[in-house]
């Protein structure tokens, strides 16, 4: 038995590895087909001939392409990702400094897209082929045809600039900005770690619209997911008999098909959440959210590829990591897959 | 008799699938105008190409003429959508973007649907560690979320709509490769194929005469359900300034400029947008009305 297990373990290591590798191929290779000239970008335009080639032997740009290629490797294996030329700074401190605020929003945003998708997935199933489930499906695919970016104007337009109801871009408002202490850098964490309630309320305002707005992009697939997983459930003998053995309907749904579904959705919102990140690099843009995916947008109209490509790399290794943990969570809460 | 019914197996399958989508074109058709979202998707993606094919005829400016003193001009009778920052009319742009549009879908689709074939095919066929090989690449493709993949070949490739279209063509392969590849192994032991084998055909001759042709029907409806996302794609990276460039009347770049005005011009922004929820609504509910009548368990 532990043999077999071990066996599994080491293929599935196996498995990440290479794909870790393709990645860091495919990143290095679109690193090199980047017009902009590495050494240039450091240099800058008025250098020397002497300095240039200073810089460009000391990047290794004379090394034969698998040789840097390595050397690549070596440095993220290491941990050195580069410096950014924008910012001066390493890149990936500069990631860990913008990646809590896209955290933040992605997670509020993964709370409202499962907390309406999963109820109007089973709503739909139930009311399979009626009025409700063409409404609820029509409403979900709405969500997933708008352009994120427009919708999120539109959401500022109507909320923001017409009713005043929510803030506008920004985190906070602006005479809020670096009044808590950056301990953790969630904001409405820190806000509560610091107390000051004023700053949570006004954080939560910024943050509400462009949350739900990502959220509702992802609706559109849990709430499909969820309504196959559940018709799947329905159709079955289990369900009869418990019907028949006089459940309520209520009961039947929640306590015996919900019960069988629960696992399958761990997985979907897994998935979805990683999702996420690719609407997080245009809502982020809209509300001038400082996370991660303005970080790269902003680097990537400078041309500075090594933020750029640093920043692809930690978006597969989070997807690769996702579908490792949907994986596991799938082993440990299903017994049928002991 | 286990051999046997494997091979009745594969001797069947050619002959099933000569009913499936291509050849039933007709009544698959059929079968969705009569269903209401589909229809209404047919009748928008209609207008689309209608659009684009009689635009000059339909628009009422020129796109791309500046008209400095009717700037930010609400809609009117004269500008049904208003104008934008350079007095430019709304609704001229929009009926010319389509052709944009267009030209996104046609041609992402005909980089794609050979590049996903090819894999899926040779992989399928070959199986073994052409195969797992092939599939790995495939893997590490399908492990980022698409925009962002693309985000990345348009900084290596450099801002523009050409460009664009590559890095989404680039980006949108693996699922098709992986359909080409499962319906290849459907039928890679058929009689028919292993009847070619022995009269001397040679594995390229498989793959492009026998194996490919088989492939086509799904993939083109493959193809089909993911023309949404491409379209927001192209949109989203308009939108960023990485796919086309001003002056061009592209949807998504069109909000980007309009962005600075949205506050008080809300036409700006809201009619490009409009038309890009439509045109993706429309493939997406079409993508649904396929996937229910393509469905086997239905029938």
């Amino acid at each position: 038995m532990t043999a077999v297990r071990l066996q599994a373990f080491a293929r599935q290591a196996a498995t990440i590895l290479v794909t870790l590798f393709g990645l860091l191929i495919l990143t290095f290779a679109i690193g090199r087909l980047m017009p902009v000239d590495p050494v240039r970008a450091i240099v800058g335009e008025e250098a020397d001939q002497a300095t240039y080639q200073a810089v460009y032997q000391k990047l290794g740009m004379d090394r034969p392409v698998y040789e840097q290629f390595f050397r690549y490797v070596g440095d993220i294996a290491r941990g050195d990702f580069g410096t950014s030329v924008r910012t001066g700074r390493p890149v990936i401190d500069d990631i860990a400094s913008v990646l809590p605020a896209t955290i933040e929003l992605a997670t509020i945003a993964i709370l409202c897209g499962a907390g309406l998708g999963i109820p109007l997935g089973i709503l739909a199933a139930v009311r399979r082929n009626k009025p409700t489930d063409h409404i609820i499906r029509f409403v979900t695919l709405l969500g997933h045809s708008m352009p994120i970016f427009w919708t999120g104007m539109i959401g500022l337009i109507i909320f923001y600039a017409t009713l005043d109801w929510v803030g506008g871009g920004g985190r906070v408002s602006d005479y809020n900005v670096g009044i808590v202490d950056e301990r953790t850098g969630f904001l409405l964490i820190d806000a509560l770690l610091a107390g000051d309630w004023e700053v949570f309320w006004d954080g939560v305002n910024h943050l509400i619209l462009p949350a739900s707005i990502l959220g509702y992009s992802s609706m559109a697939y849990i709430t499909r997911m969820t309504r196959s997983f559940m018709l799947d459930q329905l159709n079955q003998e289990y369900i009869t008999t418990a019907r028949v053995k006089g459940l309520s309907t209520a009961r039947t749904i929640w306590k015996h098909a919900f019960a069988n579904i629960r696992v399958q959705l761990v997985t979907i919102i897994a998935l979805a959440y990683g999702g996420l990140l690719e609407g997080a690099v245009l809502i982020e843009t809209v509300f001038s959210w400082p996370g991660f995916g303005q970080y790269m947008t902003n680097n990537m109209l400078v041309g500075d590829m090594n933020a750029v490509m640093t920043c692809v790399l930690i978006v597969g290794v989070i997807f690769i990591a996702l579908n490792l943990l949907s994986d596991l969570l799938y082993k440990i809460f299903d017994p049928r897959t002991r | 008799m286990a051999k046997l019914s494997v091979t009745l197996d594969g001797a069947a399958l050619p002959a099933a699938r000569r009913t499936t989508p291509l050849t039933r074109l007709g009544s698959t058709l059929a079968h969705l105008w009569r269903d209401p979202s589909s229809g209404f998707a047919m009748v928008v993606i209609a207008i689309l190409l209608l659009t684009a094919l009689f635009g000059p005829f339909l628009a009422s400016h020129d796109p791309i003429l500046v008209d400095l003193p009717n700037a930010l001009k609400p809609p009117s009778a004269a500008n049904w959508f208003g104008t934008d920052e350079l007095g430019r009319d709304i609704y001229s742009r929009i009926v010319y973007g389509s052709r944009i549009t267009l030209f996104i879908i046609f041609l992402v689709s005909i980089i794609v649907g050979p590049i996903g074939l090819i894999i899926g095919a040779t992989s399928g066929y070959f199986g073994g560690w052409v195969d797992t090989a092939m599939m790995r690449v495939t893997d590490i493709f399908l492990s980022f979320p698409s925009l962002i993949l693309c985000l990345a070949f348009v900084a290596a490739l450099g801002a523009g709509l050409e460009n664009a279209i590559v890095a989404i063509a680039l980006t949108s392969w693996p699922p098709i490769a992986r359909l080409a590849r499962a319906e290849t192994l459907t039928f890679r032991n058929a009689d028919y194929i292993s009847a070619s084998r022995m009269q001397g055909a040679s594995n390229l001759r498989i793959i492009i005469k026998s194996i490919m042709p088989m492939c086509i029907p799904s993939v083109l409806v493959r193809i089909t359900l993911s023309m949404a996302s491409v379209i927001l794609t192209a949109a989203g990276l308009g939108f960023l300034g990485l796919g086309a460039q001003p002056p061009l009347p592209e949807w998504g770049a069109m909000i980007a400029t309009g962005r600075n005005y949205m506050l008080d011009s809300w036409w700006v922004v809201t009619f490009p947008g409009v038309a890009i929820l439509l045109v993706s609504l429309a493939f997406n509910l079409l993508g649904d009305g396929l996937r229910d009548v393509l469905d086997p368990k239905k029938h």
